[in-house]
């Protein structure tokens, strides 16, 4: 466990020695960042095998760091943490093989990539509120630059304006913190320290400042209405940057509601309960509704996940173990799916096909061109509609009878929102990759597509397998999580909550 | 007032260790470098004077915080001593700096003004007696006035010199004014003795017409809104070691002169913030804050050229300043200190490169640092490091800056006007990230435009650049070691 | 309890298969084929096996198979066989291999074709196998992906449509369903169908559900019956059906109508009515009319049909409705329906149709095929005429397969529909005459189908040339019409394996 912070600084020291390795060479670069991808995943799997589950947070680091500001140093990791930086792991590792064919200044893509990833270690880490917040800032700055450099459609928009609501959702989050903070009295950041004094915060206080500290993570989680800088930013972004932005980034938000604004205001949540579970929601049945009618093949992507939060943001508004259990398992559950989703349309379809409009890719028959893909592709659209055998659907169910605990009605029109993901994945399917334009006419020049390199069959594996697996034994995650969310931190959330 | 001047000149060993260099480089290059080329003129000059900033820092740093001296004229407490140290870091950045830029055409005189102006910067922060502080103030500012016109070939930089010195000397009366008006009102220019009477008198009008002028000076010093209008024109047009100089170091040392004017000085008559009506500068201070704020950073939104965005970018950040003054009350000079510190030197890096880039073939326009990142990708990446914390992005400077100042404003009461200064502040943070997200824009995703090529830069130059980054980075990582220093 | 793992082996050995055959991409296709029906074969084998050890007197389950699965959801592996579970295995067993033998000459991608129809096949017998609803729904929800597969890649002109109309539709139900069962296990803590089974007996399950207040209670009910009335059809959830039986190729229509309609009604018997006796028995009016809507509206709505394939569609919607109509009889029946009531002889009707209307439409979808496949694609009824006199033994083999269909004594559907009339018209009396006029119609529109086709002079496709019957197709219909005899004059075969549970189920009754 005492290894996990060198998750960060491997990542750390691996976007510097990238940066001065592409200088040279392409490759040099990319073989750095898979090993030290890989090496951090390495640390976590090392870390989980000895994990024992246990209620509360396990300190692996621990120092002073602005004592006149009351900010400790102070890393730790329990059940929720360990299987998000599972996740992020896996995804890094999974986004820089589906990466290996960025030829343009690739030491400072990976650079950038590796920075990002260390921030989101930071931040599954942090037991100190300010310490959560200086690695949440610290991830915004590298999406700008991986988007508007390394980007397709809009890519400068895009950036803009995906990194723009990313830090008004962090400044919103600051305003509450350093409130809560001052009117704590007790010159401490430290987690439990705050969510101990803010027990004494009135009603009042605590609903204001919930609401600052649980908008401005909701806003990176894809809160509806706030989700609209989501579909652009990861339409824009190259395919690795998508796969992290939608896989992990979008958690960090949903995480940060979750350690950071739920515990902290417990009167809070219990007062914007059912302003958030309708806002969840209508993200959820929105977002889908969207993706239906997409012409562009990565903005279906975009929009379902939207609509994949929404059930993580459910679960956290309905509050109970067993939906914020659900919660967390749809959070591991959507970042690895969006990878598969992400890399098929982006790594193995656009970068060969050139292009993502639906009416354009079913003029040919890909799943005959490009069957890995196409197979990759229904496992991984499988997957996002909640077939069971994949881990989206012990998620949703866990998410579905938690949130009936709080209210039915909810989880009702949550259901509908199964549905709607099932309508717009097959559609989607079918039209990008089950054209039968092909047969009966003459078969175009370039019948032959480069074919699907081993780098993204390893990727694709690997996150496959991951889906599986857990969709199998969700045990392996739900064993962390549960003791976890027993803990006396969760304690007032939970009893004020959903029943 | 007692004589004591041994002690006197005990304590201002390093600005008389300045003056000598000053004097050394004008009479060097007088005597024997007549004849040389501009660059070996330059680099005299700068080598001298770097020696002689060196040996100031050492001598203070030896000289210990003595405290009051000459009577009570100057204070050499941890404020001055921090702020002499910051004002000599951020002078020897900018002589650096000024190898690469443009060369002047008088470059000895250029940096003796400049030592002089360090002088000045030193005495204001140290300052207790406001005859003494007048003087160190008009020093400098008499200083920097010939060194934002110091380009003569070009217009622009006489118009800003001459603006600066018209909105200046203005300020300057109305500062002499306000003084004058205490000194009738209080029966001394000491300001212990001011304080103490103060705490007795109480507001009366005349002492809030006098507070007024005094603010007055202050917002033109700061750069604050509605007292800003120099500022953008000034930044534009002065040469850019000079305008370095302005946006850091005046900066510093005016907060300091004034913080201790204003805290120790009046702050008898500070009255609530909450309360306009009531009387008292803590209420106007903050009206300056929040217009700064709001003025500063919208203004910045519509900027082409990158010299007047750093210039709103300044007065926005004055804006934050002014909120570490209001909370200097409850949090002491730390915050404010460090946010001083770490923004002069993160503004002057990024005149700096501006600099640089002039020398190379001009920097007028913001696209005119397209595809930086291929030109000098060195260059690219230090802008990068003074962009950012200006944003105020952690692990940098400027986060911890930001935070310090907020965390201690928010104590005077989240639900009153401090507060709401300071929420305020946070969320148009948000709004600056923008247009330093433009220049990085230029930096780093635009292709080089065509017919640039790529950019050289002195060694010293680079190595000054070096030197600033490493402190904002470090600072941001250790904050502790410039927080605690009080 | 846990013994050799039939129950798994049934389940998986066709999976093992379709992933044999994934596993081996360079096999030769004829290889390949036969590879595929020998994993196929294994269902009927194993359930054959199985006969013997086939505790004929107990009601419970003869097998079971229980493993500790997913503790935080309380989800066991548990699979168990009846009688019931065992009759709709052997079908299985039956109409696979044959829908695979007519799908011998598939040209496109046969490989990938039978890893599809191995999985379909696992998947179905999973259904049918599963005893706790986490397990239950996988399999569920893994079939529509192989049979949404085989017919779009595979079917005719508008395949694409009917395939994406079928799977939505069925997700439809199945998140309706997923919500009901998220409720269920939110109250009660399991899923496992057994244990609920008891706890809706002594009504702990209804009283937990009531504490939800309001319509909710209702609305469980009403999510897993839509789940499972999608998928049957029953009426008014079946428009997805005549597209998708139509545009799909033979064989996997044939398994469609053989195997995965009886997926919806199997539901039915294990998890509505154990679990919601009260609701159901108060919507059984409802219900009642709906079953007779399918019974009536199908039969009629196949007398129109000129396309053949359409036509046994929707009277494959008729003779299911046939087996609901029994079951929403007997849950609408009140007091005194004891074993001489009518309640017996409905569900044991019930359960005989099952097996008796696989059979039966598959091997007529079976024969449209054939026609099909003769005609060069044509299958409208007005073009052939007179085959009777080209292929006497394809005609023999169809009229009995017809007859079966159509419920003349002596074959096995005969026994079916008269066990069902007959327990409903003791339960019911109106619904049972209402029932009869589907009996008619069907007579009607499959004695027309015969007689355009196979009687009069030979025209259409059959006018120049029309081979009898191959080998291959001899040894799908042979068997098939031998059982359809044989049980026609034999039916307690059949009704001895599952006999103990209808006595069970009449013994439980309100």
């Amino acid at each position: 466990m005492s290894l996990l912070p060198w998750t960060i600084y491997l990542s750390f020291g691996g976007a510097v020695l990238a940066l001065g390795a592409g200088a040279r060479s392409a490759a040099a670069a990319r073989w750095i960042a898979l090993l030290t991808a890989a090496a951090g995943w390495g640390l976590v799997l090392v870390a989980a095998v000895g994990f024992a589950p246990a209620a509360g947070l396990q300190t692996v680091a621990d120092g002073a760091w602005i004592p006149s500001l009351g900010v400790r140093y102070h890393l730790a990791a329990d059940g929720i943490s360990l299987t998000l930086l599972t996740l992020t792991g896996l995804a890094a590792t999974a986004g820089v093989l589906f990466s290996w064919n960025v030829e343009e200044r690739t030491g400072e893509f990976f650079a950038f990539y590796l920075t990002l990833i260390g921030g989101v270690y930071g931040v599954f880490l942090s037991a100190d509120a300010l310490l959560f917040f200086v690695f949440y800032e610290i991830a915004i700055v590298p999406k700008y630059f991986l988007i508007a450099n390394w980007g397709s459609t809009n890519r400068e928009y895009g950036a803009m304006k995906l990194v723009l609501y990313s830090f008004a959702g962090s400044a919103l989050v600051l305003a509450g913190l350093l409130w809560a903070y001052v009117a704590a009295g007790s010159h401490s950041f430290d987690l439990p320290d705050l969510a101990a004094a803010a027990m004494h915060f009135s009603g009042s206080e605590q609903v204001k400042m919930f609401a600052l500290v649980f908008l401005g993570f909701a806003v990176l989680a894809g809160l509806f209405p706030f989700h609209t800088w989501a579909p652009t930013g990861h339409v824009a972004a190259p395919t690795a940057a998508s796969m992290l932005l939608a896989g992990v980034v979008m958690k960090l938000g949903a995480y940060g509601c979750l350690r950071v604004a739920l515990p902290l205001f417990p009167a809070g949540l219990a007062f914007w309960q059912p302003v958030i579970a309708w806002l969840a929601v209508a993200g959820i049945v929105y977002g889908g509704l969207v993706a239906l009618v997409q012409d562009d093949f990565k903005f279906v992507i975009g929009y379902s996940s939207v609509s994949h939060m929404g059930f993580v943001l459910l679960g956290l508004a309905a509050a109970n173990a067993r939906a914020l259990s659900g919660a967390v398992l749809q959070m591991f559950s959507h970042g690895v799916i969006a990878g598969l989703l992400f890399a098929v349309v982006g790594r193995m379809v656009y970068d060969r096909m050139h292009t993502r409009r639906l009416d354009e890719l079913h003029a040919r028959p890909l799943y005959r061109l490009l069957p890995f893909a196409a197979g990759t592709f229904v496992f991984a659209g499988l997957a996002s509609m909640g077939m069971p055998g994949f881990s989206g659907f012990p998620a949703e169910l866990t998410i579905l009878i938690g949130v009936w605990q709080t209210s039915p009605a909810w989880a009702a029109v949550a259901a509908l929102g199964v549905l709607v993901a099932a309508a717009f994945t097959v559609r989607v399917m079918q039209l990008a990759f089950f054209g039968r334009g092909g047969e009966g006419t003459a078969p175009p020049s370039s019948t032959s597509l480069p074919p699907i390199t081993l780098a993204e069959k390893l990727g694709a594996v690997l996150l496959l397998g991951a889906t599986v697996v857990i969709g199998l034994k969700p045990d392996l995650l739900l064993n962390w999580i549960t003791p976890a969310l027993q803990s006396p931190f969760f304690e007032a959330v939970l009893k004020g909550g959903g029943q | 007032m007692t004589a004591d001047y041994s002690g006197l000149a005990g304590a201002v060993l390093p600005e008389a260790a300045l003056t000598l260099g000053a004097l050394i480089v004008l009479g060097v290059d007088l005597v024997f470098l007549r004849r040389q080329s501009l660059a070996i003129r330059l680099r005299f000059a700068v080598a001298a004077a770097a020696l002689a900033v060196v040996a100031a820092i050492a001598l203070t740093l030896k000289g210990g915080a003595p405290g009051e001296v000459f009577g009570g004229v100057l204070i050499f407490d941890s404020l001055a001593m921090a702020v002499r140290l910051g004002v000599l870091t951020l002078v020897l950045l900018v002589l650096g700096i000024s190898l690469g830029a443009p060369r002047p055409r008088r470059p000895a005189e250029y940096v003796a003004i400049m030592l002089f102006a360090a002088v000045g910067f030193n005495l204001m922060a140290a300052a207790q007696q406001l005859l003494l502080a007048f003087l160190a103030l008009e020093l400098a500012s008499l200083s920097l006035y010939v060194l934002a016109g110091f380009d003569k070939s070009r217009p622009e930089s006489v118009e800003a010199a001459l603006k600066y010195f018209l909105f200046g000397g203005v300020s300057a009366a109305f500062l002499l004014f306000g003084f004058s008006l205490i000194y009738g009102l209080t029966g001394s220019i000491n300001l212990p003795q001011i304080a103490a009477s103060l705490a007795q008198q109480g507001l009366t009008p005349l002492l809030a017409v006098a507070l007024v002028m005094v603010l007055v000076a202050f917002g033109f010093k700061a750069a604050a809104a509605p007292f800003h209008l120099w500022a953008p024109d000034a930044y534009q047009g002065a040469p850019a070691p000079s305008a370095a100089l302005i946006a850091s170091a005046s900066k510093l040392a005016g907060l300091a002169l004034f913080v201790r004017l204003l805290w120790p000085g009046f702050h008898a008559v500070a009255g609530n913030i909450a309360v306009v009506s009531g009387g008292g500068w803590l209420p106007v201070v903050a009206i300056l804050a929040g217009a700064s704020l709001l003025l500063g950073n919208i203004g910045a939104l519509a900027q082409t050229n990158v010299r007047r965005l750093l210039a709103y970018s300044a007065i926005a950040h004055a804006g934050a300043l002014l909120l570490g003054v209001i909370a200097f009350g409850v949090a002491g000079p730390a915050p404010l200190f460090y946010y001083a510190m770490t923004y002069g030197v993160a503004t002057a890096g990024a005149f700096g490169v501006i600099a640089v880039l002039e020398r190379a073939g001009g920097c007028d326009k913001i696209t005119d640092l397209a595809g930086l990142h291929r030109r000098s990708p060195f260059l690219a990446a230090c802008l990068a490091v003074f962009i950012l914390s200006l944003a105020g992005i952690p692990p940098l400077a400027g986060f911890f800056g930001k935070l310090a100042v907020f965390a201690a404003a928010l104590q005077l009461g989240a639900g009153g006007p401090a507060g709401w200064l300071t929420f305020a502040a946070i969320f148009l943070s948000a709004v600056a990230l923008y247009y330093y997200l433009v220049i990085l824009k230029q930096a780093w995703v635009a292709p080089p435009a065509e017919k640039t090529g790529p950019v050289a830069i002195p060694l010293v130059t680079a190595f000054t650049f070096l030197a600033a980054a490493a402190i904002i980075v470090l600072a941001g990582l250790w904050p502790s070691f410039l927080l605690d220093f009080f | 309890m846990n013994g050799f793992p039939w129950l798994t082996l049934i389940v998986f050995l066709p999976w093992a298969g379709a992933a044999l055959l994934a596993l081996l991409p360079k096999l030769d296709v004829r290889a390949g084929r036969v590879l595929a029906l020998v994993f196929s074969l294994s269902t009927l084998v194993v359930g054959l096996a199985l006969l013997p050890s086939f505790k004929h007197a107990a009601a419970g389950y003869a097998f079971t198979e229980d493993h500790a699965w997913i503790a935080a959801l309380q989800v066991n592996y548990h699979l168990g066989l009846d009688g019931l579970s065992l009759v709709l295995v052997l079908l299985t067993g039956l109409v696979a291999p044959g829908a695979l033998l007519a799908s011998w000459r598939e040209t496109r991608d046969p490989r990938f074709f039978h890893i599809l129809f191995l999985l379909l096949q696992g998947s179905a017998l999973g259904v049918f196998l599963a005893l706790n609803f986490f397990l239950w729904f996988i399999f569920w929800e893994l079939s529509l992906v192989p049979a949404f597969f085989l017919i779009k890649l595979w079917g005719g002109a508008g395949a694409s449509r009917a395939a994406y109309q079928f799977i939505i539709y069925t997700m439809a139900g199945s998140a309706c369903m997923l919500l009901g069962f998220a409720a269920i296990f939110a109250v009660t803590g399991t899923l496992d169908l057994a244990r609920l089974a008891t706890l809706a007996a002594d009504g702990t399950l209804a009283a937990k559900l009531a504490v939800l207040g309001g319509f909710w209670p209702k609305a469980v009910f009403l999510g897993v019956f839509l789940g499972l009335a999608v998928k049957v059809p029953l009426f008014p959830f079946h428009t997805w059906l005549p597209a998708a039986y139509a545009e799909a190729p033979v064989g996997v229509s044939m398994f469609l109508t053989g195997v995965m309609s009886k997926m919806g009604v199997y539901g039915f018997f294990r998890i509505l009515w154990p679990l919601f006796p009260g609701p159901l028995q108060a919507a059984s009016g409802v219900l009642l009319w709906l079953a007779l809507g399918g019974v009536v509206l199908g039969a009629f709505a196949a007398l129109r049909q000129t396309d053949l394939k359409r036509m046994v569609a929707y009277s494959s919607i008729n003779h299911v409705s046939y087996c609901l109509l029994a079951l929403f009889a007997v849950t609408a029946a009140t007091g005194g329906v004891g074993a001489d009531g009518g309640a017996a002889a409905a569900l044991s009707g019930a359960v005989l149709q099952m097996f008796n209307h696989g059979i039966s439409a598959a091997a007529l979808f079976f024969c449209i095929g054939v026609l099909e496949s003769r005609s060069g694609g044509r299958r409208g009824r007005d073009e052939f005429g007179g085959v009777r006199s080209a292929a006497p033994v394809f005609a023999g083999l169809c009229g009995l397969a017809m007859f079966s269909s159509l419920g003349l004594p002596g074959l096995n559907g005969f026994i079916g529909e008269f066990l069902i009339f007959r327990g409903v018209f003791a339960l019911a009396p109106w619904a049972a005459a209402a029932g009869c006029l589907g009996l008619l119609v069907t007579a009607i529109f499959l004695l027309t189908f015969y007689q355009r086709v196979f009687h009069g002079p030979r025209a259409g496709a059959a006018a120049v040339e029309f081979r009898d019957l191959s080998g291959r197709e001899l040894a799908v219909l042979v068997p098939a019409t031998a059982l359809m005899l044989l049980l026609g004059v034999l039916p307690q075969i059949l009704i001895g394996l599952y006999n103990p549970l209808i006595s069970f189920w009449t013994a439980h009754l309100p």
